[in-house]
């Protein structure tokens, strides 16, 4: 039994929800993200938002799993801040969907001011609303600084506990600072571009098992809706107890989901 | 972005909490493997065989191709990230990733691209 706790449902096929629920997914949480290509107006975004809320549960429940997801528009869309802050100013109104767990995935993505300005407004809207938060970290070279600018901006919001945000994509560079200020890390298992399942449990060995989960954040790119069993996988394959393959895959991801009080599991 | 000067009160408290968390941290990490070294060769050998002969192979690659690019960043930062695998220090995936990482720590004025490369030029890179 897992948690999928960062996954891109729409763009993935129902043979995928076929498979992870056979592999033993009983929930996921779909951050909203960058479609790989730019919306043309805020009316796109707002059918993207009933698209999460609304036609995806549903899609998902065939398969025997439950669906939730974050709202935001992506950092990779950030550099027009006056049409970016349209599209936030349509999130409000989505809030009251039992289904929406917070904000995310927000964060950075070249490191750029108008992406800081439009993470800053993000950050604003989860502390009024008292919201959980999903941070994506930027990818490649531009992770670490991108890292360190997000705590940063995060701290600037005193409303906002550590405990409740969790930072997504980390690395072996990256997870050191972000657990020891308080938040939670996300591994994504990635085949290229990120986290292999061998570094994960690596990771896990090297940092222990607190407040660390792992993803697939399987999207329309290269990437695997399997990742999470896979990963488990590996550490049973290197003698890890259930009880740990389990804390990582499910209680952990459960333990940060349920603040939101809104996740459910089928 | 700049954060308010803090009071030296919650100068304090942050200090505290920082350290609690350092030893929090530290209690929690550093579980051996379950797996013996002899296992972790058995299990782990011949994938990591055929890696390095993948980066070999670009390596020729590289080589044998024609034009412009042979001093393409990207290639010299992998030429150093080998040198960093042979060093026999330990925590060569931190390391490796801290090589091709921008060390800069303003934000840029605006985003060129959307994309990653996956390295930084050594000359743009700050003290590591």
């Amino acid at each position: 039994m897992y948690i999928d706790p960062h996954v891109h449902m729409v763009s993935r096929t129902t043979d995928d929800y076929q498979r992870m629920a056979l592999a033993g997914c009983v929930a996921v949480t779909e951050p909203a993200f960058w479609a790989g290509y730019d919306r043309s107006s805020p009316a796109g975004f707002f059918d993207y938002f009933r698209q999460l809320t609304d036609f995806e549960p549903k899609r998902a429940a065939q398969y025997g799993i439950r669906h939730h997801t974050w709202l935001c528009i992506n950092p990779k869309e950030a550099e027009d801040p006056v049409f970016a802050k349209e599209v936030i100013s349509l999130i409000p109104q989505f809030l009251k969907c039992e289904t929406v767990l917070g904000i995310g995935e927000i964060g950075l993505n070249k490191n750029s001011r108008n992406e800081l300005e439009i993470l800053d407004a993000h950050l604003a809207l989860a502390a009024e609303h008292d919201l959980l938060v999903l941070v994506h970290t930027p990818h490649l070279e531009d992770k670490l600084k991108g890292t360190r600018l997000i705590m940063d901006a995060i701290k600037n919001h005193s409303k906002l506990d550590p405990g409740r945000v969790l930072i997504d994509h980390i690395e072996e560079h990256t997870v050191r600072p972000v657990l020891e200020r308080g938040f939670w890390a996300g591994m994504t298992l990635y085949p290229d571009t990120k986290c292999t399942p061998q570094r994960a449990v690596d990771i896990f060995e090297m940092h222990g098992t607190e407040r660390l989960w792992i993803n697939s954040a399987g999207d329309w790119g290269n990437s695997d809706p399997l990742a999470v069993p896979k990963a488990q996988i590996e550490m049973k394959a290197r003698g890890h107890t259930l009880d740990s393959v389990r804390k990582v895959s499910f209680d952990n991801p459960l333990k940060f989901l349920s603040q939101s009080g809104r996740f459910r599991i089928a | 972005m700049r954060a308010a000067p803090e009071s030296s009160c919650r100068l304090v408290i942050r200090t505290v909490r920082s350290t609690m968390r350092r030893f929090y941290h530290a209690r929690m990490s550093a579980t051996p493997p379950p797996l013996s070294k002899r296992a972790v060769v058995d299990r782990y050998f011949l994938e990591h065989r055929a890696k390095v002969l993948d980066i070999a192979a670009f390596l020729d690659r590289f080589d044998r191709a024609q034009g412009d690019g042979t001093d393409d960043y990207r290639v010299t930062a992998l030429r150093e990230c080998c040198a960093v695998l042979l060093d026999g220090k330990p925590d060569r995936a931190r390391r490796v990733l801290e090589l091709l990482s921008d060390h800069s720590a303003e934000p840029i004025a605006k985003a060129p691209m959307k994309g990653a490369t996956g390295a930084i030029e050594l000359q743009k890179k700050g003290a590591i």
